[in-house]
Order: C-alpha cells, then structure tokens, then sequence
C-alpha cells in the first residue's frame, strides 16, 4: 500500500499499520514519489539542515543589517541577556527564540536560510529544533529525522489549506512554521504521533487571527518578533502534548480552520502592507523612509 | 493538484528575504540567460506591480543580475551580484512600467548579447520561488521551469513538429507535457516540450539540422 497521505487522520493511519514514526512514512513517502534513494533523499534534507545552522550562527554572533536598515542584532542582543542574566523565561526558550530571530535576520540582509515552509518563517524551525538538538544531545541524523517530521505538518498544512501569508494571514506562515516545529519537537522527544499532531493543532489554534502585515511591505518587521513568538509557542504547544493534554479539536479540522480565517480575513490584512503595523503613523513612516531614501 | 515534496515545505535554499521576491526574482534571469543564449551585455528590467514598488528592499534588483549572471537562488554572492556585474562588464538598467494584466510579481528582461543580438522574455514569480514563462521575443508562450524544457523557435510549417519530437524520442527522453504557441498561421511559433529526464545538449545541433525552419533552440534545465 502507498505512503502517500492527505490528511492528519490519515497520516496517522499510515503510522498506525506500518508501526513507523511520522518522519519514516515522510520519507518513504518521498522515496515512493521521486524514485531516488531514502540515502540520497536523507543527504539532501541534511544540506538544509546545514544551511539553518549556519544561519542561526550567523544571527546569533554577526552583525546583521537588514537591506532597508530596519532589522538586524536584535538576534545578538537578545543571546547577550541569556548568556548573561537569569531570563524570565528560562535560557532555553530564550536561545531558541533568538535563534529564530537570527535566521530571519539573516534572510533580511539576504543571507542564504531554507525556506520552511516560507522564507518570512524560516526561523521557528532552525530556532527550535536545533536548540532542542544542542540542550538534549541530539545528534545531525536526528535532527534530519525531525525536519522530516516538520515536512509531514507542513505538507498537510499546504495540501489542504496554505502556507502563503499572502492567501491566509500571518498564521498561514509563522503558525503552519510553528505548528511544524512543535510536532517534530514532539516526536523528537519520543512523543507518539498522536500528541504530535496534538501538539501542531494547540499551536495553530493558538494564532488564529493574525493578520499579516509587513511594515512597508517587507519581510522584516513584524516578521521577526513573530517568528520568536512563533517558537515559543511551539515550545509551549510540544511541553503541552508531551504531558498528554490533547487539542478539543482535532488537526484536520483546525487546519481547515486556519484556511478560512485566513481566506476571510481582507485582502488589506494580508501581506499587501495595506493594514495592520504597516498602516499605523510609524509604519507609513518608514515605509516613506525606505522607498524615497533610496530613490 | 500538485503532489507536495518534502523539499517544498522545507526548501528551497535560498538568498533571503522573500521567496518570491528574491528566489523566484533569480530564477527568471536565469531563464533569461538561457533563452539569450550568448553572453549577455546589456539588460533592461521592466519591474512591474509588485516587483516595481518593492524591489529594491526585498533585494529582487540584485537576484535579478545574479540570474542574468547565471547564479543560483541559494548563491551566496547573490546580493553582490551588482558589483560582480560591474567587474564583469555586464550593463544594467531597473525601469518601472505597468505590463498590463499580468501577475504582480511580473518582469520584462529585455537583453543585447555580445554580439548585439537583442532577446526578450517575460516572466511572473508565482510564490515559493516558482516561476512562470509568458512571453519569449514577444511572442505568448507558459512554461515553469519546474521540468527540463526544450524551447524550439520555428516556422509554422507542417511536419516541423513532427521532426523534432522524433529527434526527442530518438534520445529516449519522456515527453512530460508538450504545447505549441504561434501567432500567426505560417510565421513564428515556438515549442515548449517539458521532459521527465534531463536534455542531453547535443540534441540542440540534430535539432538545428532539420532545416532553415528552426530559428532558435533552447534548454533551460529544472531550475
């Protein structure tokens, strides 16, 4: 029978009769669907790994600007007070969330980041999964299988609804990110993939509502802060599933959820840098800034 | 519907900071550089909706150079292609227009190669770094890319098509989707064969053999 799957009941359907974790029927899926090797496909997922740790080095130690000058060493700031004093929120959370932070960063001074799903969301996971990866010991290949796990999420997420803030909101990027991260930190700490998609369904239901607003239309502000905020409620959504609390409803229909908030959210709330942070005085302000400034 | 990869959720590498914008900005020079075929010299971006009021900070002025230079969307030196461009000889120019009903997302790359041969697309970024072809030296045509494509530029005349998809067939490729776009009955038409296996480029000379039918011949590899 195929490892193809098209919805969260089926996945863990699949999971269930094959007696494999999400990340194995992800990728067997992808072995059945493109005919290379699971050693081939396992190497290239590698290579993303690779280029999320690096960015996350990058952020979190170099001085970043943005192309518009708007973002960048916030990342640094941020590690310098956890290295430094006793955070509220604990040095863990801290560090995956300037790690998010740092990745798009990096992704705004146009550094190299893998999208995941999108490049406006390519911190959560890098900041989460390799935070996790670095505090429990764990090594490249489990976190290969993780991002593996966050594919599986992401999959579903863009199959039946969408990932593209321009088409759902803000959720439809930083959340799906973080409903992704959330699910593969879960299994990654030996949670069933049951209370992963658990935890990727408290994770979006968590964001429901946010609009996506680009300051001056750019990938930066808020996009950064929402990435940090992206990852700890991915961190939350995985402690919540690992202590057995489940979501009320279940993954499939949140998603659908998410696709029609976002789908009736106005088109000025999407991405067009038409409302939201982007329409507030500072917002038109900068904008005004960034595009006359360099005529 | 389109069957997701794993590489599509957690992918592509790339140049930040916007799929769209800068991946996807860099992958329409690239196809420009093919279809130039030459050494480009001189190259006018037309930036229209979207592209035109937000290029410069999402950096797609610089992707764009990178693909005419020929670089990757995860290139590194992406955004120094412009110095690199200047080093290099290569002279560009960033112009805003309306092109009417297209997508936002849509730029003209209008190129003089070495030689003072002038070529023209016109492509759209679509989202997640995906691409669309619309117009190859003014004439309509769609392709993404997303396939090896083998662009043959011909005279409307029968038995054309014929003749070259023998000369595919011959080469054991799989044809994946094929159409024909022309606009007049007798004049230019082009060719856009999709493949499932890469195009060996020796086929390019057996197609150039078939006669003075064929003007041009392209292949733009899976981007």
């Amino acid at each position: 029978m195929s490892k193809n799957f098209i919805s969260g009941v089926d996945l863990l359907e699949k999971c269930r009769i094959y007696r494999k974790k999400i990340w194995e029927i992800m990728l067997e899926r992808e072995i059945e669907n493109t005919g290379k090797s699971k050693a081939e496909i396992f190497n290239d997922m590698k290579k993303n790994l690779i280029v999320m740790k690096a960015a996350v080095k990058d952020g979190l130690y170099e001085d970043i600007k943005s192309v518009s000058g708007l973002v960048g060493g916030d990342a640094k700031r941020l590690r310098k007070r956890y290295e430094k004093e006793r955070t509220v929120s604990g040095k863990r959370m801290n560090k995956a969330v300037a790690s998010a932070m740092a990745v798009l960063e990096v992704n705004a001074s146009m550094g190299q980041i893998v999208a995941a799903p999108t490049a406006g969301s390519s911190g959560i996971i890098p900041g989460a999964l390799i935070t996790v990866g670095e505090d429990f010991n764990f090594n490249d290949d489990d976190l290969v299988k993780a991002l593996f796990t966050a594919a599986a999420i992401g999959y579903i997420i863009t199959r039946n609804a969408t990932v593209s803030g321009a088409e759902g909101g803000c959720q439809a990027e930083t959340g799906a990110a973080a409903a992704m991260a959330a699910s593969a930190i879960v299994e990654l700490l030996g949670g069933s993939p049951e209370q992963a998609l658990h935890a990727a369904s408290m994770t979006i239901k968590n964001i429901l509502g946010l609009v996506c607003d680009p300051i001056a239309g750019l990938v930066e502000s808020p996009c950064v802060k929402r990435n940090a905020i992206g990852t700890a409620n991915a961190f939350i959504s995985a402690d919540m599933a690992l202590a057995g609390i489940k979501s009320i409803i279940p993954f499939d229909e949140v998603v659908e959820a998410m696709y029609k908030v976002g789908r009736s959210l106005p088109c000025e709330l999407r991405e067009t840098a038409q409302g939201g942070l982007a329409k507030t005085p500072t917002g038109i302000k900068i904008e005004e800034e960034i595009f006359n400034k360099k005529q | 519907m389109k069957n997701y990869s794993a590489f599509d959720v957690i992918g592509p590498r790339m140049i930040g900071p916007s799929s769209s914008h800068t991946a996807g900005a860099a992958r329409l020079g690239k196809v420009a550089r093919r279809i130039c075929g030459e050494e480009v010299k001189k190259v006018i971006f037309t930036l229209h909706g979207s592209f035109a009021k937000t290029y410069r900070g999402h950096g797609t002025d610089k992707a764009l150079v990178a693909g005419i230079l020929g670089m990757e969307p995860e290139d590194k030196h992406l955004r120094k292609s412009m110095e690199i461009a200047k080093k290099k000889g290569l002279d560009y120019q960033f112009v805003e227009e309306d092109l009417g009903d297209v997508h936002p997302n849509t730029v003209k790359i209008s190129m003089i190669d070495k030689k003072g041969n002038q070529s023209e697309i016109v492509g759209s970024s679509i989202g997640g770094g995906n691409i669309k072809i619309i117009k190859i030296n003014g004439l309509d045509v769609e392709f993404t890319g997303e396939y090896s494509t083998l662009i043959v530029r011909q005279i409307d005349v029968p038995g054309v098509i014929a003749k070259v998809t023998k000369i595919v067939s011959q080469v054991e490729i799989n044809i994946a989707f094929m159409r024909v776009f022309r606009q007049n009955k007798g004049k230019d038409a082009f060719m856009i064969i999709e493949t499932d296996d890469p195009i060996p480029k020796g086929i390019i000379e057996k197609i150039r053999s078939i006669g003075e039918e064929i003007i041009h011949v392209y292949i733009v590899d899976v981007l």
